[in-house]
């Protein structure tokens, strides 16, 4: 504790800030202004002539009207139908995340033993394989004459060929499985392997079988590394709008939110509505933001202790 | 280490117990996995040997979409050539910009302590919890509502990619920092070294897994970035290789798109593979954790 004490007067705390400023200050101007942007642009003008945004940066200024547009859209209206599109695609997503995830990173973390390096291997793999090449990737496969389409028949399960890439809801949701699990593996790992081994072997002394061992001790200890997990990958799945397009060459019947923001930002030009969408959607997932924030600064200063 | 030995002993002794056709069952869906997230990607690259223009079915092999055919192929398409080159500019210059700032700022945040630090230290997770559509619509708005004078694609692209790969490098860096302690330096104070001899010479060598770890994240982010990119690209000439693919397929294509996207997986490989030889010379030289594990870990939390 004392020696504590005397490294902490022998490192001014200036030198350590003046570290971090350069950092600082970039997150600064291409982060916090930017959301700031946002938020402007949303409460601000629209110029009447040219439709170009005038962003109202003094928070005295902001105009909620084109935000009380949007809100009553998204209650009963049209957009209303594709926040509970996109909640529906996340969660059955997620879902099938669990359902492959959690064996996967059990037995890789728990169980094997002499594949373990391997398959560690090949499970980091598809961080380094361009996410859109694994989505070109199933495009390739499920074109009408593709091979799905012809295990599908030489199975037996179909008798004419189904074009799978014409708007149907599974083709997106396994598509974000299969984009997303991954990053959900990796996650839950992590947590996985971090579960004290002696615990279990306590349980197993005591008499517990391999299952209830399992059920009792392991699946409630790796409750909050699942939660971190699936908060890692369903934040970016609520903002994907390039997996559904790309596999439904953008079929309206499987819109997202993203698509409606892109759709404000580029395709029509109202930035403003794009801009009240993205901080709806922000004010939707803050709650998980923060879950992911508190969780992550507590292990640090875990870590750090 | 004891910890990975008792859960070696455990499982053996669970095995003898007979829980082993379970575990067998968890194998064989975990090579299943395995298989089912790999095999449609090797699909794709042997659909870009095709010498037809078949982009479902597998056709004898042939160069022809990388450089045979005199328009249509990698080589000899510029708009592909160009998001080629694009994309590699732009990883290997983010990864430059990146992963200096990010360093410097984890050495800070790490020792910095205070009530300023604690806000920071929020501010540089925030833009691993934000979804990539609002950092890209937050950017596209403040190009075009703020900072007006800088010139648009490439520039901007590199801004916002160094933004979004910044906090990656901080937390793998950090993560690093917390297992080497303050002892070292502390030790070469000591002896005599400055503050920054100390970090020169003692500290940034015990942290090269670390940043080897982070170049190759970096590099591996940028390289993937669709959506930032995109909403930052003004034109043909800044599009990137994530765009080409995802316009690509719209537009009816060539297996050429499948080559573009093989070129791209091999370069990506090759520079993780030649990244993690020096990182295991490194560490036969220093004796230090693993830090694939750590670039691992700190992927994910």
């Amino acid at each position: 504790m004392t020696g504590r004490v005397v490294v902490a007067r022998r490192r001014p705390t200036r030198v350590w800030a003046g570290f971090a400023l350069p950092g600082i200050g970039w997150l600064i101007a291409f982060f916090l202004v930017p959301i700031y942007a946002v938020l402007a642009v949303a409460f601000g003008q629209i110029e009447p002539l040219l439709k170009t945004p005038q962003p109202a940066w003094n928070p005295l200024d902001w105009d909620y009207a084109a935000m009380g547009r949007v809100l009553d859209r998204i209650v009963g209206g049209d957009l209303g139908t594709v926040f509970i599109r996109t909640f529906w695609f996340v969660a059955l997503a997620l879902v099938g995340c669990i359902a492959i995830g959690y064996p996967v990173a059990y037995f890789v973390a728990r169980k094997a033993q002499r594949s373990r390096g391997i398959l560690l291997a090949l499970l980091v793999l598809p961080f380094w394989i361009s996410y859109l090449m694994r989505m070109l990737a199933w495009t390739n496969l499920l074109q009408l004459d593709g091979f799905v389409n012809k295990a599908l028949g030489w199975l037996g399960l179909m008798d004419t060929p189904h074009n799978w890439l014409d708007g149907d809801w599974p083709t997106v949701v396994i598509g974000l499985v299969y984009g997303y699990v991954p990053f959900f593996i990796l996650a839950l790992y992590a947590a996985l392997e971090r579960i004290d081994g002696r615990l279990l072997e306590a349980s197993r002394d005591l008499g517990a079988s391999a299952f209830s061992t399992f059920l009792r001790v392991t699946l409630p200890l790796s409750v909050p590394g699942l939660l971190a997990a699936s908060v890692i990958t369903v934040l970016p799945m609520f903002g994907d709008y390039y997996t559904n397009t790309y596999l439904t060459s953008g079929s309206p019947r499987t819109g997202m939110i993203g698509n409606q923001i892109e759709y404000y930002l580029r395709g029509s030009s109202q930035p403003q509505t794009g801009a009240s969408l993205v901080l709806v959607l922000m004010a939707f997932l803050f709650v998980l933001m923060l879950y992911y924030l508190v969780t992550t600064v507590r292990q640090q200063r875990q870590a750090e202790r | 280490m004891s910890l990975l030995r008792s859960d070696r002993a455990s499982s053996r002794r669970s095995s003898r117990r007979g829980s082993r056709g379970r575990a067998h069952g968890l194998a064989v869906v975990t090579w299943l996995y395995v298989l089912w997230s790999l095999l449609p990607v090797l699909v794709a690259v042997r659909i870009s040997l095709n010498s037809g223009k078949s982009r479902s079915a597998f056709q004898p092999m042939s160069f022809r979409w990388y450089w045979t055919d005199p328009t249509l192929s990698v080589w000899h398409d510029d708009s592909l050539q160009t998001a080629l080159s694009n994309t590699l500019t732009l990883a290997c210059l983010t990864m430059l910009i990146a992963t200096p700032v990010g360093v410097a700022m984890a050495i800070g945040l790490h020792r910095w302590r205070g009530k300023v630090s604690g806000a920071a230290n929020g501010l540089m997770l925030l833009p691993i919890v934000t979804p990539e559509i609002v950092f890209g619509v937050a950017l596209f708005l403040v190009f075009t509502q703020v900072y007006k004078g800088l010139p648009g694609g490439i520039t901007t692209q590199l801004l916002g990619h160094v933004t979004f790969t910044l906090s990656f490098v901080v937390v793998i860096i950090r993560g690093r920092l917390a297992a080497i302690g303050t002892q070292y330096e502390e030790a070469a104070r000591d002896l005599g070294a400055s503050r920054f001899q100390a970090i020169r010479l003692v500290l940034l060598p015990l942290l090269g897994p670390a940043i080897f770890a982070s170049l190759m994240t970096v590099f591996a982010t940028s390289v993937d970035d669709f959506v930032i990119s995109s909403f930052l690209s003004t034109g043909a000439s800044t599009e990137t290789v994530p765009i080409k693919i995802y316009s690509g397929a719209r537009a009816g294509s060539t297996p050429a798109l499948n080559a573009l996207a093989t070129v791209m997986l091999v370069v990506t490989l090759v520079a993780v593979g030649l990244a993690a030889l020096a990182m295991r010379m490194m560490n036969r030289r220093s004796s230090g954790t693993d830090g694939a594990a750590v670039g691992l870990t700190g992927m994910s939390i």
